[in-house]
């Protein structure tokens, strides 16, 4: 038994030879043709080493099983997410939780498209410097409630970039950021989502130059109870409109209680500042800001909005097809419309826009939706110093340059 | 032509009787080494040309085991000569480097009971090391599948139905995903309340394996054997093993916040009124992990229940329902008291 050694030494001298020189980057290609083309990806994933690129060849890719990605400093470059470049198509999986997992830091995503996947799409959980740039992901037959959750999900990550990327058709979140920090959201397309971009439970973030239209609630900044973190965001210069999708969401879920036609949605966070948006033709509101209004038991949570801001932006038609229970009335009793902002007057919020404001007069979260008291309110006040820009380390920067 | 000479010679040994000299040993040196080999056989753990483990390891069973489709397990680890695993008050083993857990997957009525594929767990220095084997066609030897592959097979389960799966057999980062706390990867089995050594305990080097803290580590029940605890005890102790390598504070779905480990509180961290975080089509519509009372409305159950990559829990290492799990947990959570909440 003392030979096994020597009669591997041929895969010895292999493996030497590929650690001889950590130092030298490599680039491993990997072609959409090969009849193996999920292990064969799915092995150049576990076999890269930090500095080195895995490159997907162009093409339609039909993968059975979720591919994922351990490696700290690994590239994934494909030939484009759009026609004609690197497509992972989802439609025929059979295991995993979402298309592609990657729990390393220093990561780089671009340059393809990941498609139908039967859970979430890319999750990155505890993945530190993550860079999502030019990706693509999508439910190809439009909102339905078969498809997956999540489109681009980042989790417990600290120092998050998502650039250019097109998400549609996410059964929940189409861009959903949860339990990390540090995070900027830009120069993205969300469409017909159940929520456009979705943050959550995080940290500083700024989301800014996206363009949000036509799901149900185009972006919301949530805080839920039970669990590990919560709390300033920047939303800004989007252009959030026509967010017209009917709810799709599984039923329980959180997302499932938006109603159609939200612009952008506050729930119970603390220091966000939503300032310079193009909004247009959000049925129920432009703005929302409410509490958190279930049950909870976690002592530490805080179901309250706090230091809301509202200023400086663009309203278009807003409050014309208001879809929560009473709104009927209450549109009827205000003239057949709600203004653009509404706020459940729980929390505090200051709101500098020139548009009309309706309170749901329901201060005490305990208080039922139902004991309704709306009325006009106006939030005008000084507001709380401004929130820094987010800054990300350049390393992060210079990969999207 | 090193290669060809040494198989000769290994041959020419197992020809000459040379067993009888002395016991044959795992290769230390390709355990500790820094490779993954490409053949199984490489790290000598196994009867050459079988999946016959080696007389030197220790052969060992869990009372509550992990669902994998039916998948009958054939556990064993290896420890070197004059090394031993402290138990810690835990239950924890602290194993030293050059441990090799070994675990082969197979179906009594498929492929006459040959194995499909092996896992080794080793301890190296740099840490613990997953690699998935899969067994050749003439079963003599197995081969490294670091990326995971799928095996078409079919077996009956215990009710007699009749199963035809593309059973997965994970990649290396897949291992990770349940094997992981704080992104390291971990043993997950071989904890001091779960192991059944019954079947090697008599053996006259048992005690070289384990040395055992003052206190007495309570054992796990065995989910399938009423006379090894309550209806809750049981279920608690399927949650164990089946879902709290990943739902823990440290684990794979640390995000969830539902933490199901066998020492955890019952509470809503534990599912019960938990609304559904990141579970995505997984709610199934439903409010609550766990409804008090009410199995049909637990999206748990319903996620244990379903086959769809998007719902299904856990998320790898599943093709079928485990039925008889299920059931236990569905009668675990009509039995609570519906305003457990």
């Amino acid at each position: 038994m003392r030979f096994h050694g020597l009669r591997h030494a041929a895969t010895l001298c292999i493996l030497a030879a590929i650690a001889a020189n950590p130092a030298s980057a490599k680039t491993i290609s990997v072609s959409a043709g090969t009849p193996d083309a999920n292990e064969k990806l799915q092995e150049a994933l576990i076999l890269a080493e930090p500095g080195d690129t895995v490159e997907l060849g162009a093409g339609t890719w039909k993968l059975t099983d979720g591919l994922s990605l351990d490696v700290n400093n690994v590239t994934v470059r494909g030939a484009g997410a759009g026609e004609g470049g690197s497509i992972l198509d989802f439609s025929g999986q059979q295991g995993a939780g979402e298309g592609l997992l990657v729990t390393s830091d220093d990561v780089f995503l671009t340059g393809f498209a990941v498609l139908n996947t039967k859970g979430d799409g890319i999750k990155s959980k505890g993945a530190d410097r993550i860079v999502y740039y030019r990706l693509r992901v999508e439910w190809t037959a439009g909102p339905k409630a078969t498809n997956g959750a999540y489109g681009v999900y980042p989790v417990e990550s600290t120092d998050v970039l998502i650039d250019s990327v097109f998400v549609r058709g996410a059964s929940d979140a189409g861009i959903y950021v949860g339990q990390s920090k540090n995070i900027v959201v830009r120069d993205s397309i969300a469409q017909e989502n159940v929520a456009g971009i979705e943050i959550e439970n995080s940290f500083d973030a700024d989301v800014h130059d996206n363009i949000a239209t036509r799901n149900t609630g185009g972006i919301l900044v949530f805080d839920l109870p039970s669990l590990p973190q919560q709390g300033g965001h920047n939303v800004f210069e989007n252009v959030v409109n026509d967010n017209s999708t009917p709810n799709f969401a599984p039923k329980g879920n959180i997302v499932a209680s938006v109603p159609t036609g939200t612009g952008v949605l506050v729930m119970a966070n603390r220091n966000v500042e939503i300032f310079d948006n193009v909004f247009d033709l959000n049925g129920t509101a432009n703005v929302m800001i409410v509490g958190y209004r279930y049950d909870h038991k976690d002592p530490n949570y805080q179901p309250l909005p706090k230091q809301i801001v509202v200023r400086g932006n663009q309203h278009g038609k807003a409050g014309y097809a208001p879809a929560f229970d009473g709104a009927d009335q209450i549109a009827a009793a205000l003239g057949g419309s709600l203004p653009p902002v509404l706020w459940d007057g729980a929390g505090d919020a200051v709101v500098l826009d020139d548009v009309g404001v309706l309170s749901l007069g329901l201060p005490d979260i305990k208080t039922p939706r139902s004991e309704a008291k709306p009325q006009p309110a106006n939030l005008k006040g000084t507001p709380p110093a401004r929130l820094p820009e987010i800054k990300l380390p350049e390393s992060m920067e210079a990969k999207v340059k | 032509m090193k290669r060809l000479a040494a198989a000769l010679a290994a041959a020419l040994l197992c020809a000459s009787g040379a067993s009888a000299v002395s016991e044959p040993l795992p290769d230390q040196a390709v355990i500790d080494g820094a490779t993954m080999p490409a053949k199984l056989s490489a790290f000598g753990l196994f009867r050459p040309g079988t999946s016959e483990p080696l007389p030197a390891l220790l052969p060992y069973d869990l009372n509550t085991p992990l669902f994998s489709d039916y998948a009958e397990k054939h556990r064993a680890i290896w420890m070197p000569p004059g090394e031993s695993a402290p138990i810690m008050r835990d239950g924890n083993p602290s194993f030293p480097v050059g441990t090799v857990i070994v675990k082969s997957f197979g179906w009594p009525d498929w492929n006459g009971g040959r194995p499909v594929e092996t896992r080794l767990l080793i301890r190296r220095a740099s840490g613990w090391v997953a690699l998935p084997y899969i067994w050749d066609a003439d079963g003599k030897d197995a081969s490294l599948a670091i990326a995971g592959r799928r095996v078409p097979v079919t077996f009956k389960s215990p009710d007699g139905a009749s199963h035809s799966i593309n059973y997965a057999v994970p990649n290396k980062n897949q291992c990770k995903e349940c094997h992981s706390l704080k992104g390291e990867i971990v043993p997950i089995g071989p904890k001091a309340g779960n192991m059944d050594f019954a079947a090697s305990r008599g053996r006259s080097d048992f005690s070289r394996f384990f040395t055992w803290p003052a206190n007495r580590i309570a054992p796990m029940p065995r989910w399938n054997d009423p006379k090894s605890g309550s209806v809750a005890d049981r279920a608690r102790a399927y949650l164990a093993v089946n879902c709290s390598h990943c739902h823990n504070p440290e684990g794979s779905a640390s995000n969830s916040g539902l933490f199901l480990r066998w020492t955890d509180p019952v509470n809503v961290n534990y599912g019960i009124g938990k609304r559904p975080t990141a579970a995505g089509r997984g709610s199934g519509g439903m409010d609550f992990a766990i409804a008090p009372g009410d199995p049909d409305h637990s999206f748990l159950i319903y996620r244990l229940e379903s086959l769809d990559p998007g719902i299904a829990m856990p998320e790898v290492g599943r093709s079928t329902v485990h039925s008889e799990g299920a059931a236990l947990l569905r009668q675990w959570i009509a039995e609570m008291p519906k305003d457990a909440h």
